[in-house]
């Protein structure tokens, strides 16, 4: 029936809309343990929690970064870490109007005679460990669902499964303080177009949002966090506008104008992609009832971590980095975004075959 | 996957839009040869060819009138007759930019097993017939799909069946040039509230998107026509602001920002109730993607039948108040009614418990 509203409506209503303000962003810090090491390893850096420690600090002490961001996403180690100086990193983001959110899911498993389509656990104690996450001060929530693209995927399986354990997070998560962002990706692995992707993507959605009102999820406290629509990986590139045009019209197909938010997921696209693509679909004149933000991990990081290289020394250089890409994409949220403000190293593709995270 | 796009698609496009346009609305003039026969039995008219025909021209005729239309909905004989003068209803229509619309359900019928409840029939040779009917000059067709509400209803049974209905009907529409008039509407009748009521309301739209989704629906091409938000017609009533909270709340929640406009229908309200919800509707300070107006029946035509009584010598009165009640609605399209511009007649309620049409 109608939507589940519980003693948290308001402030999920509330936090939801705050994320969604327009000139900021999410800052996807969460990646688990094993991703973080591949990151780290990738610029040589030994995967020890003091490491990790100093990655995030740089991040969230950078200079001005955080005034771009209306939230960060923190894998639950780093909700309890501290600076070097002992404060922790819940109270900096707080103090600078960042709202902490916290990934919830526990990766992704394979379901069994499907084709390597998978769905995602992380339901036991659901209720129990987000209760834990709101008093350490988290206000919003991630959990990831995993499509891709296959003459015969996804599978109408795959696609239940995935909805359904999206619109159960979601609920469990508004039980609890949390808004739940919903993050249900297709992939860009494959030969085919960008219309391929577009009709994929637009029955996952509404699949999803079908879901969501069947487990009663407000849509006025939920974040909506989906892949761009692109060609898939082993197809020839398409301009930002193409990628604007198809991707706002799949969401205008099945978004309901309730969801405050829309924050993408940058995939494996380049800083630069990410950024210009975010900028021509707000730069669309075409109506959307939401915001069309960021939710973005590599493509917000990557340069970031290469000029950082582990070593102190670069701290300083590596936040300037940080800086550069969380304002290019605060402009790109508000279609202001002036393109080429960026080096050789934002341009470089992210994309990792059959990425796991 | 993703939507049809046929030959007609571009065409869809326009005439749904331009039947959206703000400032306008339609006339449900396509009462069956049966319930136009109580029409007439109210004012003691016999329900004769010629009567039916002299009451559209009556209507189709009012000067200015049909400015405030975008469309009028036409049962199967009304399309192919004429005015005295013998010219063609259709051309009327068309000459005054009203787009002629037809009916192209054949009723409903019981499901078996339920407790009362509904499906609609008239799927046969429905694509064939609506060639006919686009031939005819009809750009735009309307199938009422029904749902009430009760203790165990509506049922997940009934709900499916009205809304893959209606989603086989539109998409058959579509293929054959025909904007689809997408009209679940969820019944008055009963003791429940108006939290009920937007319960269901918002479980059937979710439940027909979900089905357009599936039958690759070109929504940009399609228009909904639902019940408002209220307490049930043995519930006390509410003020228009209330409702207006609810319904905008409700399709907020459901109705994708591709659907170009939403067409209210009256269902059992009078005159002026529905005038006065639609206004308050479009005054609500709230983001709406879609345009929000009317298509009335007994709501643009009570007045003017008890004005007419089947006397031509009271054409010209009658007209007159079919003209009132236009530009009340209109004006209301706009949140620009400044209320009570109707006589007693117009506040007498049309409802009509279990009305079968």
């Amino acid at each position: 029936m109608s939507a589940f509203v519980g003693k948290y409506a308001e402030e999920l209503i509330k936090n939801a809309k705050y994320i969604a303000t327009p000139g900021k962003g999410i800052l996807a810090a969460d990646e688990s343990t094993g991703t973080i090491g591949k990151r780290l390893s990738s610029i040589n850096v030994e995967n020890i929690e003091s490491n990790r420690q100093a990655l995030r600090e740089l991040l969230f002490t950078s200079p001005n970064a955080l005034s771009c961001l209306s939230g960060v996403i923190l894998f639950e180690e780093t909700l309890y870490q501290k600076t070097s100086d002992g404060k922790p990193f819940v109270e900096i983001l707080e103090e600078n109007n960042v709202i902490p959110g916290i990934k919830v899911d526990k990766g992704t498993v394979e379901i069994a005679g499907t084709n390597g389509e998978t769905t995602t656990q992380g339901f036991d104690s659901l209720g129990a460990r987000c209760q834990q996450y709101y008093k350490a001060g988290a206000r919003f929530a991630k959990w990831r669902a995993v499509l891709k693209i296959g003459p015969n995927e996804p599978s109408e399986l795959a696609i239940q499964q995935n909805a359904q354990g999206l619109a159960r997070y979601a609920i469990i998560c508004q039980e609890n303080g949390l808004v739940p962002i919903v993050e249900p990706e297709v992939l860009t692995d494959g030969p085919h177009d960008i219309k391929k992707c577009a009709a994929v993507t637009e029955t996952v959605l509404a699949a999803v949002y079908k879901a969501l009102n069947d487990h009663h999820v407000l849509l006025e406290g939920t974040l909506l966090k989906p892949n761009m629509v692109t060609p898939g990986s082993d197809s020839p590139k398409v301009a930002p506008e193409v990628i604007a045009q198809y991707t706002v019209t799949a969401l205008r197909r099945t978004v309901p104008p309730a969801v405050p938010g829309i924050v993408f997921l940058s995939g494996g696209q380049s800083e630069e992609e990410a950024t210009q693509n975010l900028d021509a679909m707000n730069k669309l004149e075409v109506l959307k009832p939401w915001t069309l933000s960021f939710s973005f991990g590599r493509a917000l990081q990557q340069s970031t971590l290469k000029t950082w290289a582990g070593k102190k020394a670069n701290v300083g250089k590596a936040q300037e980095a940080f800086l550069s890409r969380c304002k290019a994409n605060s402009e790109a949220t508000l279609g202001k975004y002036s393109r080429g403000s960026a080096g050789g190293l934002a341009s470089e593709s992210l994309f990792v075959k059959g990425y796991k995270y």
